[in-house]
């Protein structure tokens, strides 16, 4: 029956108090009977407005319709159809910004909550569900650099069309930003590595430990018989704001810190890799990862105040994570510019000077641009800063790959299906567009690998 | 052929008391290693990420070397493993080679377990014709390792131990700078403690010679993903183990690096202790 709700059915979650002191997942999914509920608010809209919302163009009315009726494994062929990794983006995707800002149930109240069913909808096949076919081989051997989103949903879309996909990561674990980025709170590594032994189900051959640029070259693979490459090494160094005290005991990128906690699971009782232990931590930044390293500073028992320049209406975070990160007492001090980190005589943190900020005329990206405000210099008590600022291309592959052509900033170039100056060498995600979503990633890699199947079939 | 890498230690020896050389079946690493490259290895499956420089390699086997000092709990697991078994994990050979060619006469100045990695850069450069005199220092006599294997690929040779108990009394600049009163190098490279390099940093100085420093910051992930291992050279933000490991010496603080190097000391030696106890119950 028709659900005439505004508001999306109500997610389970783990009470903030209770999940501040664990690492297991905040939201728990929907039971079958609120998945239908919910899927009962979609209005089947003609002209499909949720679709061109979503990258990688998941059929989503009728993956519903079928949620509707109960037939959730119908429901999960059609969103493989098009999407290789639902159980990961109906988690982590900005939904609020892409499919679920279309939806025409938004405009009076809540839009369908587009992102809960898919989640729900790949849940469900991953306990129920039949494993998939390995396809028919092609015989024809491709390799995929890198083993985050756009490397795996290449390799997954290059495999289903029968070609023999090796993929190579420089890490002992497959999963990329998905296993040392994303938090086990918001991403189980354990469904991670659910969509890893899915691709392998399907032919795909995985190679830990090697570092394309050292261990083996792209000339070295294409040598060797590998007819296409597509490169997707991801977003790179962290960047860092250049001021004092930058280098100071107690200072971290986003990306150490969240490496130590997610992939070596400094977390864990016993762990033989440490992670700094806080009591009053600051994150600049207001991303995504900035929102993952408060809340993990959190779990580990801080007190964390997140920084941003501009204002809560252009925090780039997904909304959710934000609202999180309230709930679990993470404070936000917003319209707020790190000056100065400060340190006692042998450089451990105390503290970080800040201004308060005002926001100005817009600048180049069309965000208004923040201004300080004259003598509201304020002192900011800390003991450790995690700079969650983005990230910057690696310079490994540019190095060592002859006539790869990369941009200004050191990112490879390629064009929209992912082709770059390299014959045969394809690429796609962050190395190519700087830090962005893992969705657009995924989708990056599966246009690549249409182009790849393409190019070898000309 | 890429799954067939096991990481077989091969061969396991102990230098001296703390100090262990192991010879590790890596066939793609060994085919491509160069020296100042390093590898990054897990003892075990709980294990920490290692980052140690390759010592040595042989192409043929497909075997690379490696030499240890049994510091903290990662490397007390790492010397737990024994000849015949496997290591997990094993990945490289990363960062940039020491660039060697060209270079006519050289200083090479290790200090404890850096020596380890001299080696196979002094063993380089006699390949390459240079004229190659080594200075190592030790603490002690105990600790002195790879003596031999210097003397043989170099001109010149000079040790020191900070107590006297072997060679030359004192610190390894001594020696270093008797000669630089008489005599100039195309390049002074030096591998060892920090405080050391340091040392040789500032010894080479006034002489404008050209002084490579092998940093070995905490690293994590080792590719240029997480930024652990920056150091700051010439007033910028660099990383170990991309834009290194080797950095102009007179560019690098030390101070910052040394302080950044005992971020988690206590961590250690914490780790330390509870293996130790481990051990014992054994």
């Amino acid at each position: 029956m028709k659900n005439n709700s505004t508001t999306k059915t109500p997610m389970p979650v783990q009470p903030p108090e209770e999940r501040i002191k664990n690492f297991r997942e905040v939201a728990l999914g929907y039971s079958a009977e609120q998945a239908r509920q919910e899927a009962e608010r979609c209005l089947h809209c003609k002209n499909r407005p949720c679709v061109q919302g979503c990258p990688v163009g998941v059929a989503i009315p009728d993956f519903i319709a079928l949620v509707k009726e109960g037939n959730f494994e119908e429901a999960y062929g059609v969103i493989s159809r098009t999407s290789l990794l639902p159980a990961v983006c109906g988690r982590v995707c900005p939904q609020e910004n892409q499919c679920e800002k279309f939806c025409v149930r938004g405009i009076k109240g809540e839009s369908v909550g587009i992102g809960r069913l898919e989640r729900f909808v790949a849940d469900f096949h991953a306990s129920n569900g039949q494993p998939t076919e390995p396809s028919t081989a092609n015989g024809r051997r491709v390799a995929v650099i890198g083993s985050g989103p756009a490397g795996l949903s290449c390799a997954g879309e290059l495999a289903r069309r029968g070609y023999a996909v090796t993929v190579f990561e420089a890490l002992h674990v497959a999963g990329g930003v998905l296993v040392y980025g994303i938090p086990e709170f918001r991403l189980p590594k354990e469904i991670v590595a659910r969509e890893v032994a899915g691709l392998k189900a399907l032919g795909v051959n995985f190679v830990t430990n090697a570092v394309i640029g050292r261990t083996l070259t792209v000339e070295e693979l294409k040598a060797e018989g590998f007819e296409a490459v597509f490169l997707g090494t991801g977003a790179g160094l962290p960047n860092f704001m250049g001021i004092k005290g930058e280098n100071a005991k107690g200072v971290f990128s986003a990306n150490e810190y969240l490496t130590r906690v997610n992939l070596m699971k400094a977390y864990e009782e016993g762990s033989e890799t440490p992670v700094f232990r806080a009591k009053k931590v600051a994150v600049v930044g207001g991303g995504n990862v900035a929102m993952d390293a408060a809340r993990t500073a959190r779990r580990l028992g801080a007190e964390v105040t997140v920084v941003y320049r501009r204002s809560r209406a252009e925090l780039p975070a997904r909304r959710e994570e934000a609202e999180h990160a309230e709930e679990e007492g993470v404070r936000f001090r917003l319209l707020t510019g790190p000056k100065e980190i400060l340190t006692d005589a042998e450089e451990n943190v105390i503290g970080m000077k800040c201004v308060e900020m005002e926001l100005g005329e817009p600048d180049g990206s069309g965000r208004r641009r923040p201004v300080d405000r004259a003598g509201s210099e304020f002192v900011l008590e800390a003991d450790c800063v995690i700079m969650a600022l983005g990230t910057s291309p690696n310079p490994l592959l540019k190095r060592t790959t002859a006539g790869l052509e990369t941009g200004k900033r050191g990112e490879i170039v390629a064009d929209e299906n992912g082709k770059t100056s390299l014959e045969g060498v394809f690429a796609g995600g962050d190395a190519v567009t700087g830090s962005a979503t893992v969705i657009l990633a995924m989708g990056a890699g599966k246009r690549a690998a249409q182009a790849m199947d393409e190019y070898l079939n000309k | 052929m890429y799954n067939e890498t096991m990481f077989r230690i091969v061969n396991k020896q102990k230098l001296n008391e703390t100090v262990v050389r192991m010879e590790i079946e890596a066939p793609l690493v060994a085919r491509k290693a160069e020296a100042g490259q390093f590898v990054i290895l897990r003892a075990d499956e709980r294990g920490e990420r290692i980052p140690l420089t390759i010592a040595g390699y042989d192409r043929e086997k497909g075997t690379i070397e490696i030499i240890f000092q049994i510091v903290g709990g990662a490397t007390l697991c790492l010397n737990a493993r024994k000849a015949g078994e496997s290591l997990p994990d094993l990945v490289g050979p990363l960062g940039v080679p020491t660039a060697l060619e060209g270079l006519k006469k050289v200083a090479v100045v290790g200090g404890g377990v850096g020596c380890a990695i001299a080696l196979p850069v002094a063993r380089k450069l006699k390949e390459l014709g240079a004229e190659v005199t080594s200075i190592v220092g030790f603490r002690g006599r105990e600790l002195v390792i790879l003596e031999e294997e210097f003397r043989a690929c170099s001109d010149r040779f000079f040790l020191t131990t900070d107590d006297g108990s072997y060679g030359e009394k004192g610190n390894v600049c001594a020696p270093l700078s008797r000669l630089l009163q008489e005599e100039t190098f195309d390049e002074v490279i030096t591998i060892g403690p920090l405080v050391m390099m340091k040392f040789v940093a500032a010894a080479t100085r006034p002489y404008g010679i050209k002084t490579i420093a092998s940093m070995d910051p905490i690293m994590i992930d080792g590719t240029g993903m997480c930024g652990c291992c920056r150091l700051s050279v010439g007033g910028e933000t660099k990383f170990a183990c991309v834009d290194g490991p080797d950095f102009d010496a007179h560019l690098v603080d030390f101070d910052e690096a040394i302080r950044r190097s005992r971020i988690y000391t206590d961590f250690e030696s914490r780790k330390r202790e509870e293996h130790c106890n481990l051990l014992k119950l054994k």
